[in-house]
């Protein structure tokens, strides 16, 4: 009974989602004020049915009511409760459920928080949205619902894949739709200014603080997938350009992108219908995303459900999306006038090449990653793209974007003299200088020639934000910084924040790919090795059982010098209910490094074949995007977007409101 | 600082630009277009798919140096006389990883035998990864060039080629191998040719 409840939900948001798309849209075009004020109460309504559609699945989940097929597939009576939970978006079916909540969250949120924009403007955006839900529904209703009973019932579900039983990658999926879906408001945001011919300085002053929260689940998202990789896969790697992580990547190389490109048209009322094309872009490569997972046209480690009748589905959803909006954008964006005149060297300059430089590694990637689809087509065979194309496009790429980013920060808007410039930064560029030669000279740091160019652009980077700050604090104090950090100086700290955390990357990435050390070996009990001056004893391994695994369970002890250091609890699993075994690295985390072991297999006589690494550093990875984020909440923090939005309700030009905006 | 930026300017684009700039917008539209089209050609070729024109040939014949033993050899004549799974994989590659539990766990099925080809790999990553890991093969033919891969029209790795007794190819599978994938489709073709005479 409560599956058909949910699935009559879902109908019923469906149909709430046609009016939604339609009526509002409509009112707004012909000025009908019911029409529009129907748009908040729709997307209220629109969040309460897809609510209760997935609490009828995630009760099905929780009970094992095996009669319905999605959970007979994706769940088992023995899996903990949390992964019961987990397992509702395990999965296609409930995956696709969990965007629909999110989306009808989004539209929910915009309906709440928008009290200052004008009546038509919120009517477009959330009619926009209705129009994507629609999309989304229909996928669900008519090739993938996760109400659709199986008969006769199994007595006992299949289990959820073990590679998704684990936390991290319990709420990886929710965090990355979570961004994917946000971009969705900077996408309805840029379609209503399009259809509206208004796309002016407010417009994106409005789309900033959703782009950025957006983009803040999505560097999260990105992080916790990372993350997870590097312990649960029990190899040691934190990225590995696997199709389904590069689909996750594009919409934040361009949400970035986007944030930059915004900045610049809320300021300057410059890069207008390019800030729209990202923010088309942003989202379409959300919806790309989406059909490569799920229409198996690639292959990959993350695939799990593949289905070509579904993809089918996704890709006509993709081109009445993508293509309707860039026909849209042909055709209304040349219109726009592009206004704020500036010099080379200037602040907008250097986000123009921040701009480019992302959208450069986005074409990039994404070439790479449908390249064997590409070679195909043309007869050229067959090849796949792995590691080393990446990498090398990565290590081109990232340097210039370093270099920018610490003069763009110390710039001023519109017209910069060269002097003061030099002047701010001549410090700045004397250590980083020192560290390269210093690095390519001498063994002090050790390592090879990227490592040098690799801390040198880290210290340039640190060294130039620190004279920012400096320069910034100069006239105001400490005491400045507090009054900064309560009022309208928050969305300075937050880009300086973020910027810090690329600081953290390249280190990290620098250190840990030049200095790690790794050894696979066989070990009996009571045996001893070291690496990277840590002693590690393996005191053999023992069976363990978990609620649904069986495991055996090594125990290392690690020695620095004399002193123990940690105990280390690898193991190996087998789930029950499937034949893969899983390796759960244990790993001994640090600021400065990780010890991680992972069991191999059972040689005989008690002896493990076992990997043992030393991580130097691996941690700044996932600490430079939690800095990110932190970054990103303080500058949505900004009151100055609230008071904007207020100043809003009156008309006013885009030029002042531009002026207002950057005094405020 | 920035924060206290100077007044701006907004200027009004010349209009006759306007229309030279159409092109330009158009761009975004084109590129997606041809992407769709692409897309939609790749969703035809289901890469799970038997695209090998192979199926149903003699294997092809090769001689390659054994991965974990210089002096060995591994041929096309050692997957004559008995059902064979040909495993192509590299240490490289995320997806044998995630398909290697599987192949462990059939290591010791007694119907066939699995022969791995290490494919565009180094011998020391690929050991390093036997070692860790477990090593589910009965042997594994070492092609780092790709030689024995071009005439296997091998294109990415994982791909398993399921080989009867006769060294003639039956089935290729593209991707990893999971539970499902066995139970569903390999599982049955190999116990079927097991089964043959």
């Amino acid at each position: 009974m409560i599956p058909e409840l949910g699935h009559f939900a879902l109908i019923l948001a469906l149909c709430l989602a046609l009016v939604q798309a339609s009526f509002p849209l409509i009112g707004s075009l012909n000025g009908t004020r019911s029409w529009m004020t129907m748009a908040r109460p729709l997307a209220y309504g629109q969040l309460v049915f897809i609510g209760i559609a997935f609490l009828c699945l995630v009760e099905a989940f929780l009970t094992s009511d095996f009669s319905v097929r999605y959970v007979a597939e994706n769940s088992n009576s023995l899996l903990p409760d949390i992964y019961k939970v987990s397992a509702v978006w395990g999965a296609h079916e409930g995956s696709l459920l969990l965007w629909a909540l999110f989306m009808a969250a989004w539209g929910a949120a915009v309906a709440a928080f928008s009290k200052g924009l004008p009546l038509a403007v919120v009517a477009r955006v959330i009619a926009v949205q209705g129009m994507i839900a629609i999309g989304f529904l229909l996928f669900m209703l008519l090739t993938s619902n996760p109400f659709e009973r199986l008969f006769p019932v199994p007595p006992e579900g299949r289990d959820l894949n073990p590679l998704l039983q684990d936390p991290g990658l319990a709420i990886h999926p929710p965090m990355l739709y979570m961004g994917y879906v946000g971009f969705s408001v900077a996408f309805a945001f840029a379609i209503a200014a399009l259809i509206g011919g208004k796309l002016d300085s407010a417009w994106a002053r409005w789309s900033r603080p959703w782009t950025t929260v957006a983009w803040i689940f999505l560097t999260i998202g990105i992080a916790l997938g990372s993350w997870w990789a590097y312990y649960e896969l029990g190899w040691g790697g934190w990225w590995f350009w696997d199709p389904v992580e590069n689909a996750s990547l594009m919409p934040w190389l361009v949400g970035t992108a986007l944030i930059h490109s915004l900045a610049v048209t809320e300021k300057r009322a410059a890069f207008k219908s390019w800030t729209v094309l990202l923010a088309i872009s942003a989202f379409s490569l959300s919806l790309l995303g989406t059909f490569l997972v799920r229409s198996g046209v690639l292959t990959s480690v993350h695939a799990f459900a593949t289905d070509p009748t579904r993809g089918a589905f996704i890709l006509v959803f993709l081109c009445v999306v993508i293509g309707g909006s860039l026909a849209l954008y042909a055709w209304r964006a040349p219109a726009v006038s592009e206004g704020g005149h500036f010099h080379l060297l200037s602040r907008e300059t250097a986000l123009l090449a921040n701009n480019l430089l992302f959208a450069a590694f986005t074409i990039l990637v994404l070439f790479g990653t449908l390249a064997p689809l590409i070679y195909e087509a043309l007869n050229l065979g067959k090849i796949s793209v792995g590691f080393p194309y990446f990498n090398k496009m990565f290590l081109a790429l990232a340097p210039f974007l370093a270099l920018v980013m610490g003069i763009g920060a110390a710039t001023r808007w519109k017209r910069d003299e060269p002097l003061r410039l030099l002047k701010l930064l001549w410090l700045a560029m004397a250590v980083s200088i020192a560290v390269l030669v210093i690095g390519l000279t001498t063994d002090i740091i050790g390592g090879g020639a990227w490592v040098a160019i690799g801390l040198a652009l880290a210290t340039w980077l640190l060294a130039s934000h620190l004279v920012v700050l400096r320069d910034r604090l100069k006239h105001k104090g400490l005491g400045g910084l507090s009054a900064d950090l309560r009022g309208h100086g928050r969305s300075f700290y937050g880009m300086w924040v973020a910027h810090i955390g690329v600081v953290l990357f390249i280190v990290g990435v620098t250190m840990v790919q030049s200095f790690q050390q790794e050894v696979d070996i066989r070990m009996s009990p009571g045996d001893v090795h070291e690496i990277a001056g840590y002693r590690f004893e393996f005191l053999g391994a023992e069976p363990k059982d978990g609620p649904n695994y069986r495991a055996q369970r090594g125990h290392f002890r690690v020695y620095d010098g004399d002193k123990q250091i940690a105990e280390l609890y690898p193991e190996k699993r087998s789930y029950l209910g499937g034949g893969m075994p899983m390796t759960e690295a244990a790993i001994d985390a640090g600021l400065l490094r990780d010890i991680y072991v992972s069991l191999g297999e059972p040689v005989g006589g008690g002896d493990w074949a076992l990997r043992l690494y030393y991580k130097p550093y691996v941690r700044w990875i996932w600490l430079a995007a939690i800095l990110m984020a932190i970054g990103g909440g303080l500058a949505v923090s900004d009151p100055r977007y609230r008071t904007a939005n207020r100043r809003q309700t009156a008309p006013v030009p885009s030029g002042q409101a531009a002026t207002a905006g950057a005094r405020a | 600082m920035s924060e206290t930026t100077q007044s701006s300017t907004v200027q009004a684009d010349g209009e006759p630009k306007a229309r030279r700039r159409t092109w330009a917008f158009l761009t975004p539209l084109i590129i997606f277009g041809v992407l769709a089209g692409l897309l939609f050609w790749g969703l035809g070729q289901d890469p799970r798919e038997v695209p090998s024109p192979l199926i149903g040939k003699p294997i092809p014949t090769f001689t390659l140096p054994s991965l974990d033993a210089r002096e060995l050899q591994v041929s096309d004549a050692d997957l004559k006389g008995r059902v064979s799974l040909v495993n192509v994989w590299a240490s490289w590659c995320a997806s044998c990883r995630a398909e290697h539990g599987m192949l462990m766990a059939l290591a010791d099925e007694p119907d066939f035998q699995i022969v791995g080809l290490n494919w565009k790999d180094d011998r020391a990553d690929a050991l390093a990864v036997l070692m860790a890991t477990g090593n589910p093969y009965d042997r594994v033919g070492y092609d780092p060039d790709n030689k024995v891969g071009l005439n296997f029209g091998v294109y990415g790795a994982p791909e398993t080629f399921v080989i009867d007794r006769e060294g003639v190819i039956r089935y290729k599978h593209i991707g990893p191998i999971d539970r499902r994938v066995w139970d569903e489709t390999l599982q049955p073709l190999v116990a079927k040719l097991a089964a043959e005479d």
